[in-house]
């Protein structure tokens, strides 16, 4: 008896071949951005594996995170690698999460029947920056420390339950050492838990459904009255998949090579922050936004008048697909939407960048 | 299980027991949870006084950050040798403020916010002046107290 027979009465190795046989994916000329949803699970990949390493040296207190970091980018053989692949990982996981989503906005990937298919993209989103946010605070440098306390104390303009936020999130009223291992604990254990389950689900329903086909390239073949042309997963869409990983791949070592994540100084709780001081290029766009908005605006803080039309953006991202009724002119108001949000994001970036103070 | 219940009032009566004792479980068990995530409040007397360092090493149109509890005062030497002394941490998200010699006022590098030199926040997106502190020399020291 051959051993795939022995394993095919004991579990379900058949199914799955079958699975995969049948398996397609439309190709037309919108296929590209099918591989973006892939290229973030590489970069995720590429973030638990050197995550895993960077924990054995890693220790999670204000004494010791900044000089542990320095170890491992000095002392300990390939450290300054495997630091620099997972803080470049970070932000290329970001950016291709961040088109992932642009390119299923602009596809109407989202509508029926995968609404929740987006929302579980959309959590997995929130997460992403979650672990970008609690992952900053790690190597205890100043930079990290102003970051995150402007970050921790936006809350606090919530009325009400805003101090409660805050508190919980550094906990303590002051960004401290307890904030840091807070933020450790949340990087290194709440948010994977999280994340398996909700990437698992994000996965499944992706298998579930298969890939979205725009609803321009469905009116085209309705009109020539021929079907819309498809290949086989494996081994056509996997080859091109492993292609582009393997794209991102050298980007990815030739980035951590030639320009390696630097460590900065050590964080001072009682030094000025420092002139020139920016968050992460994709924070940078809530930063001027943050920067530009008054003391005041109508008589409201202007902090909190920024947070609100924030959190109604993020919200109205969110429940997107339940807000577009999906008629050719909804279409096209997302889509103005979308670019105005983009152009609007890219005009603050450049700002930050360029605007000096 | 019969469709119908021979006995309704029994059957919701069980329900009702049933269901007090889940969310009983629950409560007991997501109470402490929730209660361990708030830290515990430390509770410190309050800062009052604090040394600032020498006076002499503090020139004219300088200022200098030092610890005020556990958060950062700022002592400021006017140009006239006035000393003033204000709370370090920027009252729009939190930064530490800084002198600075060439606006000579105080300024919050993180989202450009700008304080004249008796704390009240002139520009940018500050919402409330600085807190300020008695600053005065004592001997070699500068001394700095909260105003009572």
């Amino acid at each position: 008896m051959s051993i795939r027979t022995w394993l095919a009465e004991r579990l379900p190795i058949d199914a799955v071949q079958a699975a995969i046989d049948h398996k397609t994916v439309p190709l037309h000329r919108h296929s590209f951005w099918y591989y973006l949803g892939g290229m973030t699970l590489f970069f995720f990949g590429v973030q638990v594996a050197t995550g895993i390493l960077l924990l054995l040296y890693y220790r999670p207190s204000s004494a010791e995170a900044y000089d542990s970091v320095q170890f491992i980018m000095t002392r300990v053989p390939f450290g300054w690698l495997i630091r620099s692949l997972h803080s470049w990982s970070a932000n290329l996981m970001v950016a291709a999460a961040f088109i992932h989503l642009f390119s299923v906005l602009y596809l109407k990937a989202y509508r029926k029947p995968r609404e929740f298919t987006w929302l579980s993209g959309m959590v997995l989103l929130f997460i992403t920056m979650g672990f970008g946010f609690t992952g900053y605070l790690l190597p205890w440098n100043e930079l990290a420390f102003f970051a995150t306390r402007v970050g921790t104390d936006i809350p606090g303009a919530i009325p009400v339950v805003g101090d409660a936020i805050v508190t919980f999130l550094r906990g303590g009223p002051d960004v401290t050492g307890a904030t840091l291992t807070r933020f450790f604990g949340i990087h290194v254990a709440v948010l994977p838990a999280i994340t398996t389950v909700v990437l698992g689900l994000h996965l499944l329903l992706v298998q579930y459904h298969g890939m979205s086909v725009p609803p321009s390239i469905e009116d085209e073949a309705a009109r020539i009255g021929r079907p819309v042309r498809v290949m086989p997963f494996v081994p056509h869409f996997a080859l091109r998949d492993l292609f582009g990983w393997m794209v991102a791949l050298a980007l990815l070592a030739g980035l951590s090579a030639y320009l390696p994540w630097e460590l900065g100084r050590k964080a001072d709780l009682f030094a000025a922050a420092p002139a020139g001081i920016r968050p992460e290029w994709y924070f940078l766009w809530t930063f001027q936004a943050l920067k530009l908005v008054p003391g005041h605006v109508l008589g409201l803080e202007g902090e909190l008048v920024a947070i609100s039309v924030l959190s109604l953006g993020a919200l109205g991202i969110l429940l997107l697909p339940f807000l577009d009724p999906n008629t050719t002119r909804s279409r096209r108001v997302v889509n103005w939407l979308a670019s105005a949000a983009l152009l609007f994001m890219a005009v603050m970036t450049i700002w930050a960048y360029w605007g000096g103070e | 299980m019969p469709a119908t219940p021979t006995n309704p009032d029994r059957r919701r009566w069980l329900d009702w027991v049933l269901g007090s004792w889940f969310a009983g479980v629950c409560g007991a068990v997501f109470f402490p949870v929730v209660r361990y995530l708030s830290p515990p409040e430390i509770s410190e007397p309050p800062t009052l006084t604090v040394k600032a360092g020498p006076a002499a090493t503090l020139a004219p149109n300088t200022g200098r950050l030092v610890p005020f509890g556990q958060k950062p005062a700022l002592v400021v030497r006017l140009k006239n040798g006035e000393l003033r002394a204000f709370a370090g941490t920027c009252t729009h998200l939190a930064c530490t403020v800084q002198y600075r010699p060439d606006l000579e006022h105080i300024w919050c590098a993180c989202h450009n916010g700008h304080y004249d030199l008796t704390g009240r926040n002139i520009s940018g997106p500050p919402p409330k002046p600085l807190d300020s502190y008695e600053a005065h020399e004592q001997g070699d020291e500068i001394v700095i107290s909260r105003r009572t």
